[in-house]
């Protein structure tokens, strides 16, 4: 089978697997899950049992219900995160390339400004002062996840718009948005598509480390990162509770890890380090 | 000749073939023999596998490549069978590699000194102090500007033509008994590279070394190689001595390689085409990027089915003049009357009518297509957009426009990296056709192209302008082109224009003294041109020698 | 080449300026002001009023903001809202902890990643490669605490050579003081070694396709010379650079894993401050935190710009 005109590698096919079964998690999670979202089943952090795979959580959930339902939040959060940054950051990013004078100038300049801050510390400023709820904390970390997407942008705009194909374009007549939409785009398509894959795991880590921070999705909604903050005093007693889901969250961005890292691998020459021999 | 054929050859290649690591062959079983003293002319078009070759004799593969098999002997020993430690004691030391372009070649972080000197002292041949005496002289030698202290430069502080010489120097430096020589004139301009090409033949005659000389200029090679190897695709074409590959060339693509170089001397611009309406007037047109003044008054007139060539040095300002006619670039003063209107400087301020009349062909075509789009997208937008047709009526019209540039219906909807070189050029013409233009700029459209495939292109330039009656300005650098189809010539310096006459009297003379280098510096195809070079060149020396003497 | 160092520091120095107005506009954007978040809806109009004149929140916004930064760069950094603290005083010894903690993960980081990233790209596509390419894959993949709880597991549950707990207090010894924060150093330095390797491979790499390595090569130069004396001085400046984004992201990835060995500092602080949304102990949180990261990025482009030897030595 082919993806994109290449064959995926095995590491590429263990990525795609992984991020398959947990995006099947994530949309019919209700369906598969043992038990119902908040039902009680049995003690504090019960052991592992054929009723419940994994066991149950600080109040007595099943905890392999939890993490189904935990997929939904955790995952769709980061998606639609992602996803509101790429559209911020390539409309900017194309726009000030291509438009170029004072329109990039201010555009850079903020975000360079925006991108001195480091991105935790921006997003701890920001839940500070407006409390946390799942739109803040999306908004937020979209609008400074757009940054870096607009960096990228920029950067591939402006190495594609001194091209000749552009610029024929131009002298052509056409119109700011037939340079974005069709010279640009479909020949950045390629690396943006990499770097969504790279933007999403970055945002899903931040939402999980928000959440484990206490500032990210608050109870009594599952959401991986919060769980691994509820469960965290099991550790002491030498308890796996807070370990299943944060080996969920590292399943999903290796996933997604080894499919980008294939991706970009089809592109790369050889370099000169191996020649001579 | 008897002579040398009894000496053991200082190089033999036998059945070389080297691949890709997925198996593509790039050479295909090469057989090279090369005596002491001896040049060897490898050439061909891009993609002929010549560097591929030069590489190999020093047993050397880029990444991604292999030597597959074969024997590389130098002077009785078969390299490709010593050991890593071997190989190294070999490279550098007994043969040397001249790359083409010096200014990536050498390390940004040291000194030439440091690099000239390195080779030696790592081999064992000399300590630092006798190394550098020797780049000295080699320096000396190669007309560096201050020999004694020129190695202290870093590479980013001297000039290309400079580095290519340190970079010849930096291969004498082992005294190597085989020089590969890799375009090492090829980036440089024509007057630098008659400079340079006249030092190597020096040096190599000096040093009695032997050399493997690549390039794709036939020209070139024939003022330093005693014989030529052509090859194509990977295979040999034939090989003889200089003289009878230039003047009894045994196969047909030889002989096509020889007659286009040829051309220039007996074909020119039909004058039939030519009417007297003029389309385009630049008056003392001035241009600056930022603050760099690159256009300095400059006067241009072009007259409808007409070709004016401008002719310059890179950096001679001569592509800024296209981006200022085409309004990509507005003037900072002076005017532009199209068809007897005044032309708005800047491209917004102009209509899409404008637009249309002035259509620009580009040096790379590769560049020039978007990769993504199929031929009928491309050549069908300016239909679309300039006429508002749609739908069959477009593709009918695509159909239309391969056809008059000789490519076939059904690639239309191919993508552009599905094509040749070549073709891609057609595309990137009939692009420009499809808006029925009355002007076509063409920036240097044949200069990224192999020869062959150049000819062809100017062949249906040629042919467009008489079936259409188009007007042409051509941009280049290759006097060659400007010959055969220009009908009047620019000459471009600095910014400004050192003659703007017929192509004909411009080539007659009497020139103008930069006309005169131009022309000049261009390798002509006869054994001893380069000779007489050396000798015009060593009279006007010597003349301007006594001149100084005079006035002091 | 001093110009363009001065232009370096002084945009520095303007980045930081921006920053500060960034951190404050953003705080007052919200609707209402921080009087009335904290008072709640039930708050009267008079007792807002005292609140706001006690904070200073009836002078004009430009006015407040000279004084916070003014105040912020003579130490002043004002009172917690929820303790009426002086933020300075605590802040201080937390700042020594979180940096103590950073210096210490760095110490082990850099060299580690750097050589190994060199290792790597010289290996490039053997077995050394792949693996570290794998490793670093997967450590780039997981969350920090996971790496956190791992070793936790690992180091302090199953084989309880260190505390989970990384509690320090002000007159620990120096000695002690490496003891308790290894575990957290070791969580810091899987997590910034990974990306430093990474990018230093990748640097070394397009450094290693350049033409002058290839003509180093067909001097016959032996390998270990061409990467020594060819290829490092050219990758200096961006193995630079990549050291600095880490440090700064060291700095950063603190504020997590000081929350799960519970260690005090900065970050601690600043995620404390921020669910009981006491702003001004945020706002000077995060000055301190983006100040560290504009003076090492400021740093990191003055030292690849004495590397460079185009800047190094003029035309």
């Amino acid at each position: 089978m082919l993806i994109f005109g290449h064959k995926p590698t095995i590491s590429a096919w263990i990525g795609l697997a992984i991020i398959a079964l947990n995006l099947g998690v994530a949309l019919f999670g209700p369906l598969i899950a043992p038990y119902s979202e908040s039902q009680s089943v049995g003690g504090t952090w019960e052991a592992m049992s054929p009723s419940m795979l994994l066991g149950t959580d600080q109040i007595g959930r099943d905890m392999l219900t939890r993490l189904i339902y935990g997929a939904r939040m955790t995952i769709g959060i980061a998606l639609v995160t992602t996803c509101i940054s790429f559209f911020i950051g390539i409309t900017l990013g194309f726009t000030a390339a291509v438009l170029g004078s004072w329109v990039d100038m201010a555009l850079s300049r903020l975000v360079d400004i925006v991108l001195s801050i480091p991105l935790l510390i921006f997003a701890l400023i920001i839940l500070g002062v407006f409390g946390s709820s799942i739109p803040v904390l999306i908004l937020t970390i979209a609008v400074l996840d757009s940054t870096r997407v607009f960096r990228l942008a920029r950067a591939l705009g402006m190495n594609l718009a001194v091209l000749e194909f552009v610029e024929a374009a131009k002298l052509r007549g056409e119109g700011t948005w037939w340079l974005i939409s069709r010279e640009i785009l479909p020949n950045a398509a390629a690396p943006l598509f990499s770097e969504f894959g790279l933007r999403f795991c970055f945002n899903f880590l931040f939402v999980a480390a928000l959440s484990f921070l206490g500032l990210g999705v608050q109870p009594p909604y599952a959401d991986w990162g919060g769980m691994v903050r509820e469960n965290a005093a099991a550790i002491n007693f030498g308890l796996l509770a807070p370990i299943w889901p944060a080996v969920a969250i590292s399943m999903l961005t290796v996933g997604v890890n080894l499919v980008v890292d294939w991706l970009l691998s089809i592109d790369a020459r050889p370099s000169g380090a191996q020649a001579e021999l | 000749m008897a002579e040398t054929e009894t000496k053991q050859p200082i190089l033999t290649i036998r059945g070389l073939v080297v691949e890709t690591i997925i198996g593509v062959r790039l050479v295909d079983r090469i057989d090279v023999t090369l005596q002491r003293g001896e040049v060897l002319g490898l050439i061909g078009e891009s993609g002929a596998g010549k560097s591929t070759i030069g590489l190999a004799a020093m047993c050397y593969a880029r990444a991604g490549c292999r030597i597959a098999g074969g024997v590389v002997d130098i002077d009785g020993s078969d390299v490709r069978m010593l050991d890593a430690a071997g190989r190294r004691d070999v490279r550098g030391r007994r043969i040397a590699y001249i790359a083409q372009s010096a200014a990536a070649a050498f390390n940004p972080a040291h000194t030439i000194m440091d690099q000239v000197c390195e080779g030696p002292v790592q081999h064992g041949l000399m300590n630092r102090t006798e190394a550098e005496a020797w780049a000295r002289e080699l320096f000396r030698a190669l007309d560096l500007p201050d020999p004694d202290n020129f190695g202290n430069k870093y590479p980013h502080q001297a000039s290309g033509g400079q580095l290519q010489r340190a970079m010849s120097a930096m291969a004498m430096s082992c005294r190597p008994d085989i020089l590969v020589l890799d375009e090492p004139t090829t980036a440089l301009d024509v007057t630098t590279q008659i400079e340079v090409l006249i030092l190597l033949k020096r040096l190599i005659r000096e040093y009695n070394t032997a050399a493997l000389y690549i390039t794709h200029d036939l020209a070139v090679v024939a003022q330093v190689a005693d014989r030529i190897k052509v090859l194509r695709h990977g295979k040999e074409v034939e090989e003889g001595t200089t003289s009878d590959v230039l003047h009894a060339p045994k196969q047909e693509y030889t002989a096509k390689l020889v007659a286009v170089r040829g051309a220039a001397a007996s074909e020119r611009a039909s004058p039939a085409t030519v009417t007297d309406k003029t389309i385009l007037t630049v008056a003392d047109c001035h241009a600056s990027y930022g603050i760099v003044k690159v256009i300095d008054g400059v006067s241009l007139d072009v007259k409808h089915g007409e070709t004016v060539a401008v002719v310059g040095e890179s950096g001679s300002g001569k592509s800024t003049l296209a981006r200022v006619i085409t309004g990509l670039l507005p003037p900072t003063a002076g005017a532009i009357t199209f068809k007897g209107a005044t032309l708005p400087k800047a491209l917004k301020q102009r209509s899409k009518d404008l637009k249309r009349q002035i259509q620009l062909v580009y040096q790379i075509p590769d560049v020039a297509l978007n990769p993504r789009q199929t031929l009928h997208d491309i050549i069908g937008r300016p239909v679309q957009f300039y006429y508002g047709r749609s739908g069959n009526d477009v593709t009918d019209r695509v159909a239309e426009l391969l056809r008059l540039v000789e490519l076939p219906e059904n690639y239309m909807f191919r993508k552009s990296t599905q094509l040749s070189g070549g073709q891609k050029q057609r595309i990137c013409i009939a692009r420009a056709l499809a808006a029925e233009p009355d002007l076509i700029i063409l920036d240097e459209p044949t200069s990224a192209l192999d020869p062959l495939v150049a000819e062809e292109i100017l062949k249906l330039l040629k042919r467009l302008q008489e079936e259409l009656g188009l007007a042409y300005i051509l941009i280049t650098h290759d006097l060659d082109v400007v010959h055969r189809i220009a009908h009047r010539t620019a000459v471009m310096l600095k910014g400004q224009f050192v003659a703007f006459e017929d192509t004909e009297t411009i080539f007659r003379g009497p020139y103008h003294p930069y006309t005169e280098k131009l022309v000049k510096a261009v390798p002509e195809m006869r054994i001893d041109w380069l000779d007489e070079a050396l000798e015009r060149k060593r009279v006007r020396e010597a003349a301007e020698k006594t001149d100084s003497a005079k006035v002091a | 080449m001093l110009r363009l160092i001065g232009t370096r520091a002084l945009l520095g120095v303007a980045t930081l300026f921006a920053v500060s107005v960034l951190i404050f506009v953003c705080t007052q954007i919200l609707p209402g002001d921080v009087a009335s978040a904290v008072l709640g809806n039930q708050a009267t109009p008079e007792a807002l009023a005292v609140f706001r004149k006690e904070l200073g929140l009836d002078q004009p916004a430009t006015v407040r903001y000279f004084n916070w930064f003014l105040g912020a760069i003579q130490g002043d950094l004002g009172k917690a809202l929820t303790n009426g603290r002086v933020i300075i005083d605590e802040i201080k010894p937390r700042f020594y902890n979180t940096m103590f903690l950073a210096g210490y993960s760095a110490l082990i980081a850099v060299p580690l990643s750097v050589g190994l990233g060199i290792i790597a790209a010289i290996r490039e596509g053997r077995m050394i490669d792949r693996m570290s390419n794998v490793l670093t894959l997967m450590t780039i993949s997981v969350p920090e605490f996971f790496i956190g709880y791992v070793l936790i597991i690992l180091f302090a549950v199953n084989l309880p050579w260190f505390p989970s707990l990384a509690t320090v207090y002000d007159e620990m010894p120096i000695s002690e003081r490496f003891y308790v924060a290894t575990l957290p150093a070791l969580t810091l330095t899987m997590l910034v070694a990974a990306h430093m390797l990474r990018m230093t491979r990748t640097s070394v790499l397009s450094i290693m396709s350049s033409p002058y390595i290839e003509m180093a090569f067909l001097k016959g130069l032996p390998r270990s010379r061409v990467v020594v004396r060819h290829a490092l001085p050219n990758a200096a400046a961006p193995i630079i650079t990549v050291i600095a984004l880490n440090l700064a992201y060291l700095v950063v990835g603190v504020v997590v894993v000081e929350a799960v060995f519970t260690y005090p500092g900065v970050g601690q602080y600043m995620v404390d401050a921020v669910s009981k949304r006491d702003v001004p102990v945020v706002q000077a949180c995060g000055l301190l935190f983006a100040g560290v990261f504009v003076g090492l990025n400021t740093l990191a482009d003055i030292a690849a710009i004495l590397v460079n030897p185009r800047l190094r030595h003029k035309r």
